[in-house]
């Protein structure tokens, strides 16, 4: 630590030079407020015999912690869900495009074709209710119905996996909206790092470009449309029920990065403040009745 | 225009077209002959600067340490750790570091670090002083001001080489007015030997060489 002895600076200090679990911590944990000239220094320490063992050595350590790092990355929860949610819609628009193809198919042989995933299922297996007597539109229908089942799945592992990623997310939206609101986001980080009013408008970035480049409206709400509390506001109000929302998720977002706790009191407050909202429409609306009406 | 190349990138014929190659392990699907593998200029704004000429100062040789910033997945620093001798290789994010990863693999002085450019003290304790080169390219705010950071590692007479996005640091500006803001702010560590547009091949980059003072 003194100005005389920089080689304990090096993250080969204090480091057994086999033990490896050691040298990848003192890569990635490590600081040094400057350099040296660490091969040198190493092999003056007795670190490694000569520069081409202590490089060998430096190799194997910054694989390691490179590698670890990368891996902690790629696991963490709000990845999964990323990827889970993204596969969902994946398989859902794939076996929606298949079950077209395969109603267009099945047409030609079958006069009850019917259409979608339903008569897919009506005609795929060994013991399908109906035989369309024609083994490659049955064996297609097949895959139509693995791949709606999966999407499935995929809801399940959604909804059961993100109210441990983001709880107060997950309250406050359904499951499948919290996750994915983190997927457009790119996780959980990047959304409780965006003001509310991007939370608003993300998954209407067609619509808002439009809006920037001056030939359209602002848009009033993105993927939380799918919200009840939005979706449930009528339609002169929705603007005011978006804002509402998404203010309260983007602070959801944030408790749940930064601290994880549950916060109950966000869903009463944004009970209460939807409230508000749609009674302004309600009395709106009794106005109008009162005078004169419909 | 020069014609010196670092030693060990030379030119090769590939489908009849000269380009210049290094010679390793592919990494990005570039087409190779034999041991050599073709580098792409129009993927990597180093291979732009040496096929533009640019006086570059890298030597080549295993003598030869150099502190690559912003190694994103690995497709230039590859071609620099063919060449050169112990290469630090430095990047932030850890989804392209997977791949960096894969190319360091077959390079056993290709050492990857994940890290902030823009904190040099989370890896000074890691890559030695007085390297040879530092090739930056990040596409990040303040380009220069990571070059000043990065300067203590830098020999006496080593070289910078940066390739500059003007887009990285306003995107609504001119990358003329962007580019000469950051051959200012250079000069309070570096001198500025030569600097050229790369627009052949990467829109809106500069590319610069410069020497600390």
């Amino acid at each position: 630590m003194t100005a005389d002895s920089p080689a304990e600076t090096g993250w080969f200090a204090e480091l057994e030079p086999d033990d490896s679990e050691g040298a990848a911590a003192a890569i990635t944990e490590g600081t040094a407020a400057e350099p040296a000239d660490w091969p040198k220094l190493a092999v003056e320490a007795g670190f490694a015999s000569d520069a081409e063992e202590y490089y060998d050595r430096l190799k194997e350590a910054t694989t390691a912690a490179t590698r670890d790092a990368v891996e902690r990355a790629e696991r963490a929860d709000d990845r999964q869900l990323v990827h889970a949610v993204r596969t969902m819609d994946d398989c859902t628009r794939t076996a929606n495009e298949l079950a077209e193809r395969l109603a267009e198919w099945a047409g030609t042989i079958d006069p009850d074709a019917g259409a979608g995933v339903e008569y897919a299922r009506a005609i795929a297996g060994e013991d399908a209710e109906r035989d369309v007597g024609h083994e490659r539109v049955r064996s297609l229908a097949e895959r139509v119905v693995s791949l709606a089942d999966e999407a499935e799945d995929l809801r399940e592992y959604v909804e059961r996996e993100t109210p441990t990623v983001a709880p107060n997310l997950a309250a406050l939206a359904d499951p499948v909206l919290a996750a994915r609101l983190i997927s457009l986001a790119g996780g959980l980080e990047p959304l409780a790092k965006k003001p509310s009013g991007t939370v608003q408008v993300l998954g209407a970035e067609d619509a808002l470009f439009a809006h920037l480049r001056g030939h359209a409206s602002s848009p009033k709400h993105g993927i939380i449309y799918t919200h009840d509390a939005v979706r449930g506001t009528h339609p002169d109000e929705r603007g005011s029920a978006a804002r509402a929302v998404a203010g309260k998720l983007a602070i959801a977002a944030r408790v749940d990065h930064y601290s994880g706790e549950r916060k109950p009191e966000l869903e009463a407050e944004l009970a209460e403040r939807i409230e508000t909202i749609q009674s302004r429409t309600a009395d709106g609306e009794g106005d109008e009745n009162g005078g004169g009406g419909e | 225009m020069s014609d010196e190349l670092p030693v060990g990138v030379e030119r090769h014929q590939f489908d009849g077209e000269e380009r210049l190659a290094t010679q390793g392990e592919p990494v990005y699907g570039e087409p190779t002959d034999g041991e050599w593998r073709a580098w792409n200029p129009n993927r990597s704004k180093l291979g732009a600067m040496l096929a533009l000429g640019m006086e570059t100062g890298l030597e080549g040789g295993d003598e030869e340490t150099v502190l690559y910033l912003g190694a994103a997945s690995g497709t230039t620093v590859s071609h620099v750790a063919d060449v050169a001798g112990p290469t630090y290789a430095v990047e932030f994010a850890p989804r392209p570091a997977r791949d960096l990863l894969e190319a360091a693999d077959s390079r056993p002085r290709l050492f990857p670090l994940l890290a902030d450019a823009r904190k040099p003290e989370t890896y000074a304790h890691v890559v030695e002083r007085d390297v040879d080169a530092i090739v930056q390219d990040v596409a990040t705010r303040g380009q220069a001001r990571v070059a000043l950071e990065n300067a203590r590692f830098l020999a006496d007479d080593g070289r910078l080489v940066l390739a500059v996005k003007a887009r990285s640091e306003d995107v609504t500006r001119e990358p003329a007015a962007v580019f000469e803001d950051v051959r200012d702010e250079l000069t309070e560590g570096y001198e500025v030997l030569e600097y050229r547009r790369l627009d052949d091949y990467h829109a809106d980059h500069l590319g610069i060489v410069a020497r600390p003072r």
